[in-house]
C-alpha cells in the first residue's frame, strides 16, 4: 500500500508531482528569483535548485511579508510551485497563493503536516495531493 | 473548525456589499482558516506596504481591487513607495520600474489610502491608542505600534494589509489575543551595560540579540534606562523584527502593557530568562559590518525614517564637530517629517552642509545611492541588516556621532571607542 498522510488543507486543491523539500527554511523574498523560480540566497543549502514544477515542502516560512508578492509573481509566471506542504502554518504564503488563484486562476494548494507527517513527506521523491488534503507519497 | 460570521460580514462574503468587499473578504477569511480563527473583528485602521513593487503581480493585484470599486473602510496609512514621488530625480533605475512604481501608488490611492509614504507611521500626531485593533503592515511598524503605543496588530503584509483595510475586520488571531501578547521570555540587561545605550544605534545592536534569542517568543526587557526615547525603541524593535521577526516586546517600566514585569509574563509560569551583556552587544555591533574600517563612499540615515527629533540631533551634532561633509550623506524620513523641518528652516541648514533628504521611500529599497555596491557607513542595524542583500552594499556601523565625523574625515572615525 502507498504511504498516506492526512494534511490540514490551508488553500484546498489537487497537485501531483516531484518533491522539493527544502534542508533549510527559505524566505521567498530575496531568497527566490520571482522570474526564473531559482533559489538564488546565497546561503541556502538549496541554491541553485527551481521551485518551478515542484511540490515545494518547507519545514518553516522564514522572512518577509512580501513574500505573499513573490509567491504570486512566481505563479504569474508560470515558474512557481505545484503545490506547497508546510511543517507550520503560514499565512504569507496562503494569501500569496489565494491571490494568485484569484488574478491568474493559477492553482497552488497549501497543505499544513505535523511535525512527524512532515519529516515523512520530506522524505518522499514525489506525492499526490487529494483536494481534502490526503497526501499519497513515493 | 468554522468561521463564525456576523450578518454584515457574511453579506460581504457573498457579494452583497459589492465586488471589492467580496474580494477583500476573500482573503481574510482565507487568512482566518490559515491562523485558526473562530471569527472576524473589526480595526479601525490599517496601514498598507503592498505600495513598494515587487512585479507585475503587484499591479494586477491593486487593479483588481480598483477595477472591483473597492474603497477602503478606515483610515489606511502608506508605507513607502519604490521612489522619492517628491524628489524624482534621486532615482536612478530604469524608466519602465519608476513608471511601475507610481502607476502602484496611483492604484493604492485610488482604494482612498492616505499618501503618508512612510514606515514610521506612529511618528504622526493621529496614531492608534493601547488597546486598539489595527490592521498594520511593515515590520518595524508593527513591533512599534504592538510594544510602544500599545495599539493590537497581528503581521500583516502584502495583499492582506490591504484586505484588511477594505474588508475593514481582521481574524481573531496573533496579537489581537491578550493572552498572545505576555512575554514568554524575559531577557535581563546587565545593570552596568544599560548606562552605555546611549545612541539609536547602541539599541539596535540590542536589538539584533533580542530577537536572536525570541524563538517567536514575545521578549520583555528588564533594565533599559527609564528615559529610553520613542527613537531608541524604534531602533531595538525594527533590529528585533529583522534578525527574529519579532512583533512585540515589552520594555519593563516603560512601555504601556508593561509597568512591572509580573503584569508583562504569562502568569503561572516562569519564562525562560536571558542575560544581555557589553560583550554580547558588542559581538552584535561587530557583526553588522561587512567591510573594515576605512575609507567610506557614503552615509545613510533613517531606516526607519528620521524623526524631527533624530533630525535636530543630526545638526546639533553636524554644527558641533569640525569640517565640512565629503562623502554623500542621505536621510531617509516622510514627507509629513519633511515639511515640518522644512517649516523649522532646517532644511536649507541641512541641504549647505551636504545632507540630502530622501522621502516616500528609503535608501535599501530603491537606487537611489550613486553606488550601491561601495562602502556605506549607517547608525541603522535594519540598513545594515537587509541592504548587503538587497544593494549589495558593503556596510559600516556606527552611532549617528561616528557617522558625522566619518563623513566630514572621508574614512570611519571612532570617537567613542
Amino acid at each position: 500500500m502507498r504511504p498516506r498522510l492526512a494534511a490540514t488543507p490551508l488553500v484546498p486543491g489537487c497537485a501531483a508531482g516531484p518533491v522539493l523539500a527544502l534542508a533549510e527554511p527559505l524566505s521567498l523574498w530575496g531568497g527566490v528569483d520571482p522570474a526564473s523560480g531559482l533559489i538564488v540566497e546565497p546561503r541556502h543549502p538549496d541554491r541553485g535548485r527551481s521551485v518551478a514544477g515542484h511540490i515545494l515542502a518547507m519545514p518553516a516560512v522564514r522572512g518577509s511579508s512580501s513574500s505573499s508578492s513573490v509567491l504570486a509573481e512566481l505563479l504569474r509566471g508560470g515558474v512557481g510551485p505545484l503545490a506547497i506542504v508546510l511543517g507550520e502554518p503560514d499565512e504569507i504564503l496562503v494569501v500569496g497563493a489565494i491571490v494568485a488563484r484569484e488574478l491568474y486562476g493559477a492553482d497552488c494548494p497549501v497543505m499544513l503536516l505535523g511535525f512527524d507527517d512532515y519529516a515523512q513527506a520530506a522524505g518522499y521523491a514525489s506525492m499526490t495531493i487529494e483536494a481534502d488534503g490526503t497526501i499519497f507519497g513515493a | 473548525g468554522e468561521i463564525d460570521l456576523t450578518d454584515e460580514q457574511a453579506d460581504g462574503l457573498s457579494g452583497g456589499r459589492g465586488f471589492g468587499v467580496q474580494h477583500a473578504m476573500r482573503i481574510i477569511v482565507a487568512l482566518a482558516r490559515a491562523s485558526g480563527a473562530d471569527r472576524l473583528i473589526a480595526v479601525t485602521r490599517a496601514h498598507v506596504d503592498g505600495v513598494l513593487y515587487h512585479g507585475q503581480a503587484s499591479l494586477d493585484f491593486v487593479e483588481w481591487l480598483t477595477m472591483a470599486e473597492a474603497r477602503v473602510a478606515v483610515p489606511t496609512t502608506l508605507n513607502v513607495a519604490s521612489l522619492d514621488l517628491l524628489h524624482p530625480w534621486l532615482f536612478r533605475g530604469n524608466q519602465a520600474s519608476a513608471t511601475a512604481g507610481r502607476r502602484l501608488v496611483d492604484g493604492y490611492l485610488e482604494l482612498g489610502c492616505l499618501p503618508t509614504m512612510t514606515c514610521a507611521p506612529y511618528q504622526a500626531q493621529d496614531r492608534p491608542g493601547l488597546g486598539e485593533d489595527v490592521a498594520w503592515a511593515e515590520s518595524n511598524a508593527i513591533v512599534f505600534a504592538n510594544s510602544v503605543l500599545g495599539a493590537r496588530t497581528a503581521r500583516y503584509g502584502d495583499f492582506s494589509d490591504i484586505a484588511a483595510a477594505i474588508a475593514g475586520c481582521v481574524p481573531y488571531a496573533g496579537l489581537h489575543r491578550p493572552e498572545a501578547r505576555l512575554a514568554g521570555l524575559i531577557v535581563e540587561l546587565d545593570p552596568d551595560t544599560a548606562p552605555s545605550l546611549t545612541d539609536e544605534s547602541d539599541f539596535g545592536a540590542l536589538g539584533l540579540v533580542v530577537g536572536e534569542f525570541a524563538a517567536g517568543r514575545v521578549p520583555a526587557i528588564v533594565g533599559l534606562p527609564p528615559d529610553s526615547t520613542e527613537d531608541a525603541l524604534k531602533a531595538l524593535g525594527a533590529a528585533a523584527a529583522s534578525s527574529g521577526s519579532v512583533a512585540m516586546f515589552h520594555a519593563v517600566g516603560i512601555t504601556p502593557e508593561a509597568p512591572d514585569l509580573a503584569a508583562a509574563v504569562v502568569r503561572g509560569r516562569a519564562p525562560a530568562c536571558v542575560r544581555v551583556d557589553a560583550a554580547m552587544l558588542r559581538r552584535a555591533l561587530t557583526s553588522l559590518a561587512t567591510a573594515p574600517d576605512g575609507p567610506i563612499d557614503a552615509v545613510s540615515l533613517g531606516t526607519p525614517h528620521f524623526s524631527v527629533r533624530e533630525f535636530e540631533r543630526l545638526r546639533a551634532v553636524l554644527a558641533g564637530t569640525p569640517g565640512s561633509i565629503r562623502v554623500e550623506f542621505w536621510v531617509s524620513t516622510s514627507r509629513a517629517v519633511l515639511a515640518e523641518i522644512t517649516g523649522l528652516g532646517w532644511l536649507d541648514d541641512l541641504a549647505g552642509a551636504g545632507v540630502t533628504v530622501v522621502t516616500d521611500t528609503c535608501t535599501y529599497v530603491s537606487r537611489i545611492l550613486r553606488d550601491p555596491g561601495g562602502i556605506t557607513m549607517t547608525n541603522s542595524a535594519k540598513w545594515a541588516f537587509y541592504a548587503p542583500a538587497n544593494l549589495d552594499a558593503r556596510v559600516v556601523y556606527g552611532s549617528l556621532r561616528d557617522c558625522v565625523e566619518s563623513a566630514k574625515a572621508g574614512r570611519v572615525v571612532r570617537t567613542s571607542a
